[in-house]
């Protein structure tokens, strides 16, 4: 099968098929980032701009690093939400950039929805870079792909997802595009960060940590973003590394070979300890190095959507 | 000038009307409805398979003149209002300035007296600038022809000031319309809180925040012996808890809107912003709610909140977009197909909530085709299909989420004092 769709907005968009479609032509883009001229012709001639409403350098550098080992030419805009309150709307930001004859928007946004309003103004390809608590779907394939990488398979592994469920994008992201390819995703967070109606999405649910992680084979650390202004009170932020951490001594109770993953960056003593973060069991760096990959086959795939090829 | 409406079904609830009649019409008012009329006159209109009601009463309409003129004016709003059947509009005080004074009411009086097409009545706020602290001069916006208070879009968060605000309201004999949200639980929210909220990453607004208010406003009316009216009821327990106030004997009225049963926050895909409102689209169990609040006659009156903004407002982040779409020219046909085509509500069920009710709560001569009364009135014909078209809007603002549906249903004429103000 093919894809015919020139953006990436969500994993709950696609089917299990163009999942696995993107974590495929990520495995064969990954073997380009250990050559010696790390360099294929793919996009050449072909635009992308990063558009980052949301400070970020981890996303925004390895789409960087992804869309030049494609050969395609990269702009970065900066674009601090104040001067867009002010100013140009983002629809118009975008059609600017479409009559610069730019081919990709990459774009990190702080509201919920900004990917799915630009990709609908625009005929260019937006690939979402996360959008507000909605989604972050390159980073929930690069997740997948190292996961299964790892355990060979998604399939019927237990992944568990802990911390601020309710503000995470990444949250969503892994719960759609795991239970698609057929995993059993249960997210657990104080009572407080579980948002409503999360199971419908098929995750179940559970305050638990140590119970969660008797059963996980992977299990997926949040950040915990203790700096938000919301409403609902926030934890403590040492009683959440009592109740939450992930630490050695609850590793020892999970399976032997549990992958622990992190979307970076850590909060070292927050959301797990520093032997967690660098033992035997974390994948973190790992993740950054398949995010290469993984970005570099989105890119690749959108372009070739627009020119209709598949 | 005179009119002769020959052969229409005519409904009019206040006088347990419903039979095939003619109706004439002379010097502006009703002169006659009953069988066979002679036709003498200038004008004869056939009604033959089509309703005749009287004009629709709108109480929450924001016409946004003065001072967002962009968005609508009097002229622009009563146009639409007309098509949609509707003669007679609250017109809600949240413009530039605010209805917060006798001297802005009398601004907004000369407009109204030179650009409105259909019946315009004034609403005063309750406090200074709709700011929620100070007392507007109550009694003044009374005599300056306010026919009620409320500071839409607001909620008055400090208890005693609410309950001074119902007490002056009494003694002026003026009714107060509450808009009820709870800021410290609503929040910055965008959407109902629930699955949606959750699935499309947007902060959620609960129903607690609507009714928790509803109660608060419905127990100080009741203490000071206040008419309260509560404003776009939204969810369940808001009904419920209308309910029984009503039992208790306050005098409580409310109101909903045809989005409130017509659309959920399933509705809301893809972040489409003429779907948010505030209070947001609800669940299918208030949907439920709603209707049945509105068969049982706890839920009195439809209006449309008709809540114009200009693309630049709408076409833009979800959760940086105003709340509020337009409904004036879909309020009647929406209603028509979502509670008389299912039988929640007969014409005569529906005309009593869209036009004889709202008139009473509003205490004006309106809403009937009693002898010797205005002669608002329209005629409508039930079973016309149309799809509702963004270019054949006649508001300055088009956000209505119901564009592009069809409808069946529609405003042939429409009458006010004895002028056809608007033919389709």
């Amino acid at each position: 099968m093919g894809w015919n769709k020139k953006d990436l907005l969500g994993l709950e968009y696609l089917t299990a098929e163009e999942i696995a479609l993107i974590l495929d032509t990520a495995e064969s883009f990954k073997e380009v980032s250990t050559r010696e001229i790390k360099k294929v012709p793919a996009l050449r001639g072909k635009t992308a701009v990063n558009l980052f409403y949301e400070p970020s350098t981890r996303t925004r550098v390895s789409f960087e690093v992804a869309a030049k080992r494609l050969s395609a030419d990269v702009i970065n805009i900066a674009t601090e939400t104040s001067s867009v309150r002010k100013g140009e709307t983002l629809i118009d930001t975008g059609k600017n950039i479409q009559a610069l004859k730019a081919d990709i928007i990459i774009m990190r946004h702080n509201c919920s929805g900004a990917a799915n309003i630009l990709a609908r103004a625009l005929e260019i390809s937006v690939i979402n870079a996360g959008d507000g608590w909605h989604e972050h779907p390159t980073q929930a394939l690069l997740d997948i792909f190292t996961l299964k990488e790892k355990l060979g398979k998604i399939k019927g592994l237990n992944v568990a997802i802990v911390g601020d469920i309710a503000h995470s994008r990444v949250a969503r992201s892994n719960i759609w595009g795991l239970t698609k390819l057929g995993a059993k995703v249960t997210v657990c967070a104080p009572q407080m960060l579980l948002p409503p109606g999360i199971e419908l999405m098929g995750a179940k649910t559970t305050c638990d940590i140590d119970e969660v992680l008797r059963s996980a084979d992977a299990v997926n650390v949040l950040r915990m973003q203790f700096e938000r202004d919301e409403n609902a009170a926030f934890p403590e932020q040492l009683d959440y590394f009592k109740k939450f951490g992930i630490t050695e001594e609850r590793l020892a109770k999970a399976k032997r070979d549990i992958v622990v993953m992190h979307p970076g960056p850590i909060n070292r003593g927050i959301e797990m300890s520093s032997g967690v973060a660098d033992g035997a069991n974390s994948v973190i760096l790992e993740q950054v190095t398949n995010g290469i990959a993984v970005r570099m086959a989105v890119l690749f795939l959108v372009s070739q959507a627009k020119e209709g090829k598949t | 000038m005179s009119i002769l409406i020959k052969n229409g079904r005519v409904i009019d609830p206040a006088n347990k009307i419903d039979k095939i009649a003619d109706v004439l019409v002379e010097q502006g008012k009703i002169a006659k409805v009953a069988a066979d009329l002679k036709d003498h006159t200038e004008t004869i209109l056939d009604a033959s398979g089509r309703i005749v009601a009287p004009g629709l009463v709108d109480m929450h309409v924001h016409l946004r003149e003065p001072g967002r003129e962009d968005k609508e004016t009097v002229y622009s709003g009563t146009q639409a209002a007309a098509k949609g059947g509707i003669t007679t509009v609250l017109a809600m005080p949240n413009t530039m300035p605010a209805m917060d004074s006798p001297e802005h009411l009398v601004l907004l009086q000369a407009i109204i007296k030179r650009d409105a097409r259909v019946k315009v009545l004034a609403c005063g706020a309750i406090t200074k600038g709709r700011g929620g602290e100070e007392l507007t001069d109550i009694s003044g916006l009374k005599n300056s022809g306010a026919r009620a208070i409320s500071d839409d879009g607001a909620s008055v968060d400090n208890d005693s000031l609410m309950r001074e605000a119902f007490r002056q309201a009494k003694a002026a004999d003026l009714l107060t319309i509450c808009h009820c949200e709870d800021k410290k639980l609503s929040g910055k929210g965008v959407i109902n809180l629930g699955f949606n909220s959750t699935r499309l990453g947007l902060r959620g607004i609960s129903n607690e925040s609507e009714y928790a208010r509803v109660r608060r406003d419905i127990m100080l009316a009741k203490e000071v012996g206040a008419r309260v009216h509560i404003a776009h009821v939204s969810c369940k327990e808001s009904v419920e808890i209308i309910a029984q106030a009503k039992q208790q004997g306050v005098q409580v009225t409310c109101e909903t809107a045809p989005h409130y049963f017509a659309l959920t926050q399933e509705d809301i895909v893809d972040y489409d912003t003429k779907m948010k409102v505030n209070p947001p689209l609800r669940t299918k169990e208030d949907i439920a709610a709603i209707k049945q609040g509105l068969k049982d006659g706890v839920i009195d009156v439809i209006a449309s909140d008709h809540a114009p903004h200009t693309e630049n407002e709408k076409d833009i982040e979800f959760e940086r977009a105003e709340f509020g779409k337009i409904g004036l020219e879909s309020n009647l046909v929406i209603s028509i197909m979502e509670l008389v085509q299912q039988n929640i509500l007969d014409w005569t069920g529906l005309i009593k909530v869209m036009a004889l009710n709202p008139a009473r709560i509003l205490g004006v001569d309106k809403g009937t085709l009693s002898l010797g009364k205005s002669a608002d009135l329209i005629i409508v014909e039930p079973d016309t299909e149309f799809v509702l078209e963004k270019s054949k809007i006649l508001s300055k603002s088009k956000n209505s989420p119901f564009i592009g549906r069809t409808v069946k249903g529609r405003v042939a004429y429409t009458v006010y004092e004895g002028k056809i103000v608007y033919q389709s």
